[in-house]
């Protein structure tokens, strides 16, 4: 009887604690997916503000067509990204194409007074910001729930009810990690 | 972050648990001064059972009915501040609510300080009318929470600067700071309102009293006297205890907000050039506040009028050019790298949990290019005007300080004192 009784609790605990870890795992799952779509509402809103932007700089801007197209196709190219890794690729050259467009404006003194514009550059800055924000939040989120599945005794449980590691975000874009070099020479 | 979220909710639980026992304690020692049959003040109250003997008595029912006054004051408080504390204490210092539309550069900054914490909704923001720069946090959990920002920090900063502030701030809501804050300030106010009512009608009833304070004192009276010593010292000491608790802990608290902040914008340099510019601010101190909301904000509002040598232990904020130096120092962005900075600093045991230093490559972030370029004009104009002040024939000089000192040619001492760490300089000689 008594054997009986102590095998019965072992598999009772054991159950609470699969439960208890699937849970868990479900709740870190179900994070990560709302971290991606916070980035996800972001990188929309960049899309979204860019039209607004270039048709406001556009009659200020006369001689930098180039610059407009290029911000136009990595715009077009984003969108049509189906993937993380491929969103990571466009959104990065978009981020890219914007930032040098930011330093074409300093050129253009009238377009920077134009209250207008400045709006829609603190959106636009704005914008940026919250991408990388979410892109830390989710990173982190990711890291936390990688771990959780690769670590003993939590990866038992994973692996056998087929939960799968995530892809980090890394916005692909090489001139992001370089430091300007300033001289006063 | 986990843990330290963990850490915080355990240090709250042991602060609430020894203020309580304050607060009981202080409670059961003047119900028992009441005791109709036993209590001195009891039976000066009750003057009408002159021929009642004083009983060894068993239980001490007065002194458990001051405990459930102790106890039912503060749930009254509790429920006041829980239903619409931070609305009250919104209102009380004019806070003003801010949208997208009026304040956009405000309200995004916000915004992104939400999703850098991933916080469950958005924390309502308002604006106090007031030219002191100072902030704080509000509200019971991270569901319902309020940043409020004064206009003078809004005119002040600059972007990197005010994310930094707001990033303070929503670390705060984050670690459940606001929480904590709202229920040790319940406890505070309850101890400090009890101990304030005894204190008072003690001086009232003795002076009315007088007459007749020992008219029922046969047997025992020396034993009730000492408990009133014991009362009265209570009533004195307790809240200063409570005091120094509240401040200990919201002290540590401010700390790991900085480390929080770091964490989060990656870029710590936006939360110490906003340190600076509100510690060399010279307009006049906030004008709602008082001592138990002072935690909340992020820079101790009340200004020093003396350059005093304030106790440590009385003080509701650390040293600011403390948390400058150390958010300067930093390396990375985690919390070790805020640890570390801290014990290099100040060489005192650091305030993060030793569950929260894990290991994790947090790099920091640049400033912004708005930011770089003023500094780059900022740099070159100093290296301007030192050319010019070297063919006027200045002296430079550099303090061991790390303060670079420019002595005009018609300064005739062959002294001069440094103006940061007041050490006294010898000019060289022409």
């Amino acid at each position: 009887m008594v054997p009986l009784i102590i095998v019965a609790v072992v598999i009772v605990v054991l159950i609470a604690l699969v439960i208890g870890i699937y849970n868990a795992l479900i709740r870190l799952r179900n994070q990560v997916d709302n971290a991606w779509s916070q980035i996800d509402v972001q990188l929309k809103r960049r899309h979204d503000l860019i039209p607004n932007l270039v048709e406001t700089a556009k009659g200020y801007m006369k001689h930098e067509r180039g610059t407009f197209e290029a911000i136009t196709e990595a715009r077009s190219k984003a969108m049509g990204a189906r993937n993380v890794s491929e969103a990571s690729k466009a959104e990065g050259a978009l981020g890219e194409a914007l930032s040098k467009f930011m330093l074409v404006v300093e050129n253009y003194p009238d377009l920077k007074a134009n209250q207008n514009f400045l709006s829609v550059q603190e959106e636009l800055t704005s914008t940026e910001n919250k991408i990388s924000f979410a892109r830390q939040s989710y990173n982190d989120q990711v890291l936390f729930f990688n771990n959780k599945i690769q670590m003993f005794p939590s990866n038992i449980v994973a692996n056998s009810f087929n939960f799968a590691k995530r892809d980090f975000f890394e916005l692909e874009a090489p001139a992001e990690r370089e430091v300007p070099k300033v001289s006063f020479t | 972050m986990w843990e330290l979220i963990r850490a915080n909710k355990r240090n709250s639980i042991i602060l609430m648990v020894l203020m309580a026992a304050v607060l009981l304690f202080l409670g059961y020692i003047i119900g028992s001064l009441f005791d109709p049959a036993s209590g001195l003040l009891g039976r000066m109250i009750a003057p009408q059972h002159p021929f009642q003997q004083p009983q060894t008595v068993k239980t001490n029912y007065a002194g458990l009915w001051g405990m459930a006054f102790a106890a039912t004051l503060w749930f009254i408080l509790m429920l006041i501040s829980f239903s619409s504390g931070d609305q009250i204490l919104l209102a009380a210092s004019r806070a003003k609510p801010v949208t997208h539309d009026n304040y956009p550069q405000l309200f995004n900054i916000v915004e992104e300080m939400k999703i850098a914490a991933a916080l469950p909704a958005m924390p309502k923001t308002y604006i106090i009318p007031d030219p002191a720069p100072n902030a704080f946090a509000t509200g019971r959990n991270p569901k319902s929470a309020s940043v409020a920002v004064t206009a003078g920090l809004l005119g002040r900063l600059n972007r990197d600067e005010l994310q930094g502030v707001i990033a303070h701030e929503i670390s705060h809501i984050l670690h459940r700071d606001i929480l904590y804050v709202t229920l040790a300030g319940i406890m505070l106010g309850s101890i400090v309102l009890l101990s304030q009512v005894f204190l008072r009608s003690m001086f009232y009833s003795s002076m009315m009293g007088s007459r007749r304070r020992y008219s029922g004192g046969r047997g025992g009276g020396q034993a009730q006297i000492i408990l009133l010593v014991i009362a009265i010292i209570a009533a004195i000491i307790a809240p200063i205890m409570a005091y120094l608790l509240y401040f200990a802990l919201s002290r540590r608290r401010e700390y790991l907000a900085d480390a929080g902040a770091a964490r989060l914008t990656r870029y710590p340099e936006g939360l110490a050039g906003a340190l600076e510019k509100i510690a060399n601010d010279k307009s006049p101190q906030l004008a709602t506040v008082n001592k138990v909301t002072a935690p909340m904000y992020i820079v101790n509002p009340f200004k020093k009028k003396k350059q005093m040598k304030l106790s440590d232990l009385t003080s509701t904020h650390p040293p600011i050019s403390e948390r400058i130096k150390i958010l300067r120092n930093m390396a990375g962005a985690s919390f070790k790298d805020y640890s570390d900075s801290f014990t290099n600093v100040t060489h005192a045991r650091t305030p993060v949990p030793p569950t929260a230093l894990t290991k994790e490559a947090v790099a920091l972030r640049q400033a912004s290019a708005e930011a770089r370029k003023k500094e780059r004009v900022e740099k070159q104009m100093r290296q301007v005007g030192d050319i010019m002040r070297r063919i006027n024939e200045f002296v430079f000089l550099t303090c061991l300080c790390g303060i670079k000192l420019k002595v005009p040619p018609n300064y005739k001492a062959d002294k001069v004192r440094c103006p940061r760490c007041k050490r006294i300089l010898d000019l060289p000689k022409k």
